[in-house]
């Protein structure tokens, strides 16, 4: 089982939700996927051990071969080569590694390197808790590659948490595309209200069945759970809008070790998804 | 003209509730709502659609199955995963890289055009907008920010506007970095939080990188005081001027509950909750035109100093 903790835009509790949940579990996988803004660990504070670099294979041109004939260069979608009277010119931060330069090369004097975008990170073993997460490097583009890079490392025997990057893009989409479950984490405010549908289009597209989790719940109005009720989703939990929660989130601390009654109420998360899951599967 | 920039290092942290007050403290604005990931400006103000255009992103590859003839050469080729076992492409993988157009055999791809969002122009109550609705799956790119500001200068031209407010996308990427090259003044707003000063810190250094004025605010700073000084204490020490330390009040989603602004809400709510937090947003609006001022009186002081150079 694969759930995916998403949000239309970023700030609405998702990466507090998964490591809560996570922590309430036992015997899960946690997998970091936010790979822009990787958070999980500031609250979970565990050492961690590199396990794999991330990179992108960027052409290298060989310029005793090259004939200047600027196949490369017009080809590229990205302008990651550019072409001068004497020589062809190459960004490699703004390659995407499609590998066409060196299929369209007429000379065979483009050369295929990889070049490092991101790592990827573990927990030494000792926690109960298995911990993965993928780090792009600053100033890279492609999270993406990162984040399939980092889903491989996924044990599907077990069940796992993955923080999804927020928002509806690329990268979002990669991660609740590759799910079972997508929990959706919103406010029922007309900002939560309309990045959850945002959301919820997502889920919608990819044909991944979706729950929602209310935060800060008791401010704004019923917008969100009158929608829900309405659309047959299931609200799986609802976090109040206590001084307490946010404080402790401010210091980077997961709330439900200091509110230990809160673990029976995640643990009830899983067996609503299961008890979902298996209906629509016919079981 | 003037365009002042609100950004923070993540998402959710009241920039567009700050930037709503601020369109309607301003007079003669044109706002450019940059966060086209989750636009939520447009569910305060309003606005009065005059105008969409597409937006082009990447190509998107395309198979005729007239002419394919199943060799698998595409699928094996193609880097992104984007070609699916019965020879289709799956939109959201494709990147538009071409690879698949000249390997196929049969020349049975081919790119098609691809709407990525829409840029559009309006008008609300304090005055024009430009905005843009991003399709899902669709990245948030330099290309469409840019696009929306220079439809928010297209409309302070037309109604002769001398500032734009930029609500900036979340993060430090490519985005951001659209949103604000080229502006006067970036207002950074802060959260006392564990990843707070590390995002406010971020947000920094790609201002100076920019050479861009900065200011700060923090926002719910009773949230956390501790973290406050924190950020407090990294502002002094790197000369950014830290103008304003907005509690953590009801008001604001009581405001958003309402479709209105702080400033709105305050005037008829009542409480004095509201108004303490309608002034604190009120003096932070005089800190940041005071020094949009500043900094175009030396823009206009260098120009006359470079008229008189022999
Ligand atoms: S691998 Fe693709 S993206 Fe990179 S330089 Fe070559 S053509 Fe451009
Ligand atoms: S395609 Fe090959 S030969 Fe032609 S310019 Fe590029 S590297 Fe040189
Ligand atoms: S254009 Fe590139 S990414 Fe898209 S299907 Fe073809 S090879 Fe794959
Ligand atoms: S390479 Fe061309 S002919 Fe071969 S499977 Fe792909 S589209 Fe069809």
């Amino acid at each position: 089982m694969k759930i995916a903790i998403a949000s239309g835009k970023g700030g609405t509790g998702k990466t507090t939700v998964a490591v809560n949940f996570a922590l309430a579990l036992e015997d899960v996988q946690l997998f970091d996927c936010d790979v822009e803004e990787p958070n999980c660990n500031l609250f979970l504070g565990f050492d961690l051990e590199p396990v794999e670099e991330v990179t992108c294979l960027v052409p290298e041109i060989n310029p005793d071969w090259c004939t200047l004939c600027k196949n490369c260069a017009s080809f590229c979608k990205y302008n990651a080569l550019a072409a001068l009277p004497n020589k062809i010119l190459s960004f490699p931060s703004l390659c995407h590694g499609c590998g066409g330069c060196r299929h369209v090369c007429p000379a065979e004097s483009i050369e295929e390197k990889p070049r490092p975008i991101g790592m990827i990170e573990k927990t030494s073993s000792k926690n109960s808790l298995t911990f993965f997460r993928g780090i792009l490097d600053i100033g890279e583009v492609m999270a993406t590659p990162v984040i399939r890079a980092l889903q491989r490392h996924i044990d599907e025997s077990r069940p796992v948490i993955l923080d999804s990057p927020p928002g509806t893009a690329c990268p979002a989409l990669a991660v609740m595309g590759c799910a079972d479950y997508c929990v959706l984490v919103t406010e029922s405010t007309p900002f939560g209200f309309h990045d959850f549908l945002l959301a919820l289009e997502a889920t919608r597209a990819l044909k991944v069945p979706a729950g929602v989790v209310l935060n800060r719940d008791g401010i704004g109005d019923s917008r969100v759970e009158d929608f829900c009720r309405a659309e047959g989703i299931p609200i799986l939990l609802r976090i109040p809008d206590e001084r307490m929660i946010a404080r402790l989130y401010s210091e980077g601390i997961p709330f439900i070790k200091e509110m230990p009654e809160w673990k029976e109420k995640f643990k009830n998360i899983l067996k609503t998804i299961n008890t979902v899951t298996c209906k629509s599967k016919g079981v | 003209m003037r365009q002042l920039a609100i950004i923070s290092g993540k998402g959710g942290c009241g920039k567009t509730t700050l930037t709503a007050a601020f369109s309607s403290l301003s007079e003669n604005a044109v706002l450019a709502d940059c966060d086209v990931d989750a636009s939520d400006l447009p569910l305060i103000l309003k606005p009065q659609v005059i105008k969409r255009e597409d937006c082009l992103g990447l190509k998107l590859a395309s198979i005729d199955p007239e002419l394919c003839n199943g060799c698998g050469i595409c699928l094996e080729m193609c880097r992104f995963g984007a070609v699916l076992e019965n020879f289709t492409i799956n939109p959201y993988s494709c990147e538009g890289c071409a690879v698949c157009t000249v390997a196929c055999p049969e020349n049975a791809v081919s790119l098609i055009p691809r709407v990525s969002g829409q840029v559009v122009s309006s008008i609300t109550r304090f005055g024009p907008m430009a905005h843009a609705k991003l399709g899902t799956g669709e990245e948030a790119s330099g290309k469409l920010v840019n696009m929306v500001r220079k439809k928010a200068e297209e409309l302070a031209d037309k109604y002769s506007c001398k500032l734009i407010l930029i609500d900036g996308p979340p993060g430090t990427g490519c985005p951001v970095m659209a949103a604000i090259t080229g502006t006067d003044l970036v207002l950074v707003l802060s959260e006392p939080t564990v990843s707070g000063l590390h995002d406010l810190k971020r947000a920094i250094k790609l201002t100076s990188h920019f050479r861009i004025p900065t200011v700060a605010c923090i926002n719910k700073y009773d949230i956390n005081e501790k973290k406050s000084l924190e950020i407090e204490a990294f502002c002094k020490n790197s000369g950014i001027p830290l103008l304003a330390l907005l509690p953590y009040a009801d008001i604001t989603t009581e405001a958003m509950m309402k479709e209105e602004t702080v400033i709105e809400y305050s005037v008829h709510s009542g409480t004095s909750g509201a108004a303490e937090f309608a002034n604190i947003v009120r003096n932070l609006w005089s800190e940041i035109e005071t020094r949009l001022l500043e900094t175009s009186q030396k823009e206009m002081y260098s120009k006359t100093l470079k008229a008189w150079e022999p």
